[in-house]
C-alpha cells in the first residue's frame, strides 16, 4: 500500500507513526514532510533504518519550491506529478497521514 | 513618532513555508507593523528556519515564492532577523544556506530576547 506523508518530520509525529506502524510499501512525501528526505538532519537515521522496509519516495516540486530539491538523502526516490499518480495507481489502497 | 509611542514587537515564525499559511500570513503582519514606525524583530524557530532557506523555485508547486520579500525587509526598516542556532543545526542547516543576513542565537539568547519585549505574535 501507499502511504502519504504531508507533515514536517520536526515537531510531528506523523512519519515516525507511519514508519511505526505500517508493514512496508511505498511511502511519498509531499509538502512539508519532504524536508524529511533531506540529507544532514537529525532524523537522517531514522530515514536510512525506513528505507530497509519501504520504498520511500519524494515530490520534486514540493523540493524545490522549498531551496532543498539540490541533494537528496542516497535511496529516496525523486518523482514528479506523474510518478506520484504511477504510485496511486500501482497501490491497491492509500492512506493519507493527514 | 514620539520614543514613547515605540514598542518592542516580536514575531516568532515556528512553521515551514508553503505546507501551511502561517509563513505567509506572518510577513504581512510584519510589513504592517513597519509601517507604523515600531521596533520589529523576527525571530525563526523550529521548521520557521526553513522560510530563509536559498534557492527557493515555487513554479512547480503554482505557488507565490514570498522569499524574496526577507530581502527587502531592510527598505522598511526591519532589520533585526533572528535564527536559533540549534533549530539550524537539527536541520543540518548553516547561516550560508539562508538567503539573508540573520544574527544567530542560541536558545537561552533568544529566550532572553524574547523577555525584553514589549508584544509578542507567534506564527
Amino acid at each position: 500500500m501507499l502511504h502519504i506523508i504531508n507533515k514536517s518530520p520536526f515537531g510531528h509525529e506523523t512519519l515516525a507513526t507511519c514508519f511505526r506502524m505500517a508493514q512496508g510499501g511505498d511511502v511519498l512525501l509531499i509538502e512539508d514532510a519532504v524536508y524529511a528526505a533531506t540529507p544532514g538532519t537529525a532524523l537522517e537515521s531514522l530515514i536510512k533504518a525506513a528505507l530497509e522496509r519501504f520504498n520511500i519516495h519524494v515530490l520534486q516540486p514540493d523540493l524545490d519550491a522549498r531551496g532543498v530539491g539540490a541533494e537528496i538523502i542516497e535511496g529516496v526516490h525523486a518523482v514528479d506529478y506523474g510518478g506520484f499518480v504511477d504510485l496511486v495507481t500501482r497501490n491497491a489502497t492509500s492512506q493519507s497521514w493527514l | 513618532m514620539s520614543e514613547d509611542n515605540i514598542k518592542k514587537f516580536m514575531f516568532v515564525n515556528r512553521k515551514a513555508p508553503y505546507g501551511t499559511v502561517y509563513a505567509l500570513e506572518a510577513l504581512e503582519v510584519v510589513l504592517i507593523t513597519a509601517a507604523f514606525d515600531q521596533d520589529v524583530s523576527l525571530v525563526f524557530v523550529d521548521d520557521g528556519v526553513y522560510q530563509l532557506r536559498k534557492g527557493q523555485q515555487t513554479k512547480g508547486i503554482e505557488t507565490k515564492n514570498f522569499s524574496p520579500t526577507f530581502r527587502a525587509l531592510e527598505g522598511y526598516d526591519i532589520e533585526k532577523l533572528y535564527v536559533e542556532k540549534e533549530s539550524l543545526q537539527r536541520r543540518g542547516l548553516t547561516e550560508e544556506d539562508l538567503l539573508v543576513e540573520v544574527t544567530v542565537l542560541d536558545s537561552a539568547a533568544m529566550g532572553a530576547l524574547m523577555d525584553e519585549q514589549d508584544v509578542i505574535l507567534s506564527f
